[in-house]
């Protein structure tokens, strides 16, 4: 394998996408909602209340969590926090960052779902079929592509958000509190490796059908499972006892899945998937 | 892990196969319909073949073969003697393909087009020297900087010429190069693909359009639903298919076949499409004695018009005998 051809195909696919801004800046927008716009809400509302009785009221809801995720709250927030503070912390921590887990998925997933049978249907997919590259070159060098924006969502969102969440939490606790340990390990070591499976199975239909509207609305059946699995891993990870092995371990799993998806799927694209012809499978 | 490809093939390579193209007896079915049937064909070094059809002949099929991209499912390829499915990246890296719809990237501009391309192709430090060089050739340098999106056809075929020619490939493949193209620009583009010819490329490449294999291809395969039908140079093919030199007869009044056909110079008669008669001769030195013969017995002759059959002469025969023969066989 070419390294060097899977690089020029990703960043040409990269530039493709930095020109298209028909297809960015929605996905900006969504990225915005997500990690900036509902918490900004969400925890403006909470910090407005103030430390009456309807904080009081919030903060009781919070006596159905785990016993473990009630600890990491208090070890969080120094002793005699406000109950305030604890359903800024619990929203921030528990609830709001998990459903972030939904952007960076949705935006790969938009973009691998079009990218084989994109080249397919503007006819530079026969450029690629005759070219040097090997199938793998291009399977890679595309799911790459496709995972960089997905990606670099995920870090600069939680950036954005850890900024939010600490300007409301850090002059209660004293110090910064988001991300903890255990969302450093989601965002680095977990979620890579749910965008590669998600990507993986995408790239694979989107090498099969014969139109993009085709690819995304398959992609989103494929999605839309993996984003259930990614939110419900992430929030009972986080909500757990022994929280830092149990999403090491997780992220283990799921990189061991998208491994042996990837390699399978490397395996399954053909150069006549490039083509504008119907194949034979 | 290689980072870098070997460097592209030597034209000088005097250990090269003299057939660069050889595809022999392939079958290739899509789904339930067949697109290639038993086709051969070989493309000499240094030539021009062009593969003549109509839409849907495997033309396009054929070329795809060639470089690997799709693989017969019966049948053999060699492409340099390689075999483009075990071998595909020394075959294609000495390949340059120009396809029927340019294959460009609308979004980049012609400049990121060409430098994708010389990426791909494993150009080196000289990359940017040959984009400039392809590009001044094909008289698309000045407008490398805009997006291709808004380039017009013929820019685009140029940009596409330009790219196949980028890496020096020992073998071009043209698919239908001046569709879309006025003419004047199609004049250009197989102006271009003769001079490289001159070069020492291969070149094979495909038309329906048969004014323009006419005078550039050095050998003809004519093609129908996938199948090769004829091959060979026209001049080779025309004397197959017409072995005697035909002449083109007209009189005041109207000529005799049967007196005609007594004679010792003509081999046959037959009545010509546009009036008068065509007479296969048996030797065109004796035309000069059958004028004779005939203005001597008093047939006023208003027309003597010797005939060299068209390529689209030959063209429509070859496809009326394979209906004729396709009817016999149903």
């Amino acid at each position: 394998m070419n390294w060097h051809r899977i690089r020029v195909v990703c960043t040409t696919d990269l530039r493709q996408l930095w020109q298209s801004k028909d297809f960015w800046v929605p996905m900006l927008l969504l990225g915005s909602i997500f990690f900036l716009f509902v918490p900004l809400l969400l925890l403006s509302t909470i910090n407005s209340v103030g430390e009456g009785a309807t904080a009081q009221r919030l903060a009781q809801q919070l006596d159905v969590l785990p016993a473990a995720t009630q600890a990491q709250i208090d070890e969080n927030l120094p002793a005699g926090s406000p109950p305030q503070s604890r359903v800024i912390y619990a929203l921030a921590v528990f609830l709001l960052a998990p459903i972030a887990v939904v952007v960076p998925l949705t935006i790969s997933a938009a973009v691998g779902a079009a990218t084989i049978v994109g080249e397919r249907e503007r006819g530079t997919g026969e450029f690629l079929a005759h070219s040097p590259a090997s199938t793998r070159e291009i399977y890679l060098g595309k799911l790459i592509a496709s995972f960089i924006p997905g990606y670099l969502t995920t870090i600069g969102g939680f950036a954005i958000y850890s900024v939010l969440v600490n300007a409301f939490l850090a002059p209660r606790a004293g110090r910064l509190v988001f991300p903890t340990g255990p969302w450093w390990l989601l965002i680095l070591w977990v979620l890579p490796a749910f965008l590669l499976l998600a990507l993986s199975l995408i790239l694979r239909i989107s090498a099969r059908v014969r139109s993009t509207a085709a690819a995304q609305q398959a992609a989103g059946l494929v999605s839309f499972p993996l984003i259930i699995l990614g939110y419900t891993q992430s929030t009972g990870a986080l909500f757990g006892t022994n929280v830092v092995q149990i999403t090491f371990v997780l992220g283990g799993v799921a990189w061991v899945v998208a491994a042996l998806s990837l390699a399978s799927g490397m395996r399954s694209v053909r150069r006549s998937d490039l083509l504008g012809v119907a194949n034979n499978r | 892990m290689a980072d870098q490809p070997p460097p592209v093939g030597d034209r000088s390579q005097t250990s090269a196969p003299e057939l660069v193209v050889e595809i022999r007896n392939a079958s290739k079915r899509f789904g339930t319909v067949p697109a290639l049937s038993n086709l051969t064909i070989v493309a000499p070094r240094g030539r021009i073949t062009v593969l003549l059809g109509p839409n849907g002949a495997g033309k396009t099929t054929a070329i795809r073969l060639v470089t690997g991209a799709l693989t017969p499912d019966s049948g053999s390829v060699r492409t340099f003697g390689l075999d483009p499915d075990a071998d595909g990246e020394e075959v294609r890296r000495r390949c340059g393909v120009v396809s029927a719809k340019p294959a460009l990237y609308d979004r980049l501009s012609g400049w990121d087009n060409l430098r994708y391309a010389a990426s791909l192709y494993g150009l080196g430090d000289d990359a940017l020297d040959r984009i400039d060089d392809a590009a001044t050739r094909f008289g698309i340098r000045d407008a490398l900087d805009q997006q291709v999106g808004g380039y017009s056809t013929g820019m685009k075929t140029r940009l596409a010429l330009s790219r196949a020619i980028l890496a020096d490939p020992d073998l071009l493949l043209f698919d239908e190069p001046t569709s879309g193209l006025d003419p004047e620009s199609s004049q250009a583009v197989l102006a271009l693909i003769r001079k490289m010819t001159g070069e020492g490329r291969t070149v094979v490449m495909c038309t329906h359009l048969l004014i323009e294999a006419e005078g550039l291809a050095d050998q003809i395969v004519v093609l129908d639903t996938g199948t090769d039908l004829l091959t060979g140079a026209q001049d080779e093919l025309v004397a197959r298919y017409w072995p005697y030199p035909l002449v083109r007869l007209e009189a005041e009044r109207p000529l005799d076949p049967g007196r005609l056909a007594t004679h010792d110079a003509v081999h046959t008669v037959a009545p010509h499409p546009a009036g008068g008669l065509q007479v296969e001769l048996t030797d065109r030195a004796l035309l000069a004695g059958l004028v004779a013969d005939l203005v001597g017995e008093g047939i006023p002759l208003t027309r003597v018009d010797p005939h060299e059959p068209t390529l689209e002469e030959l063209y429509f025969a070859v496809r009326r005998d394979r209906s004729a023969a396709e009817a016999v066989a149903s």
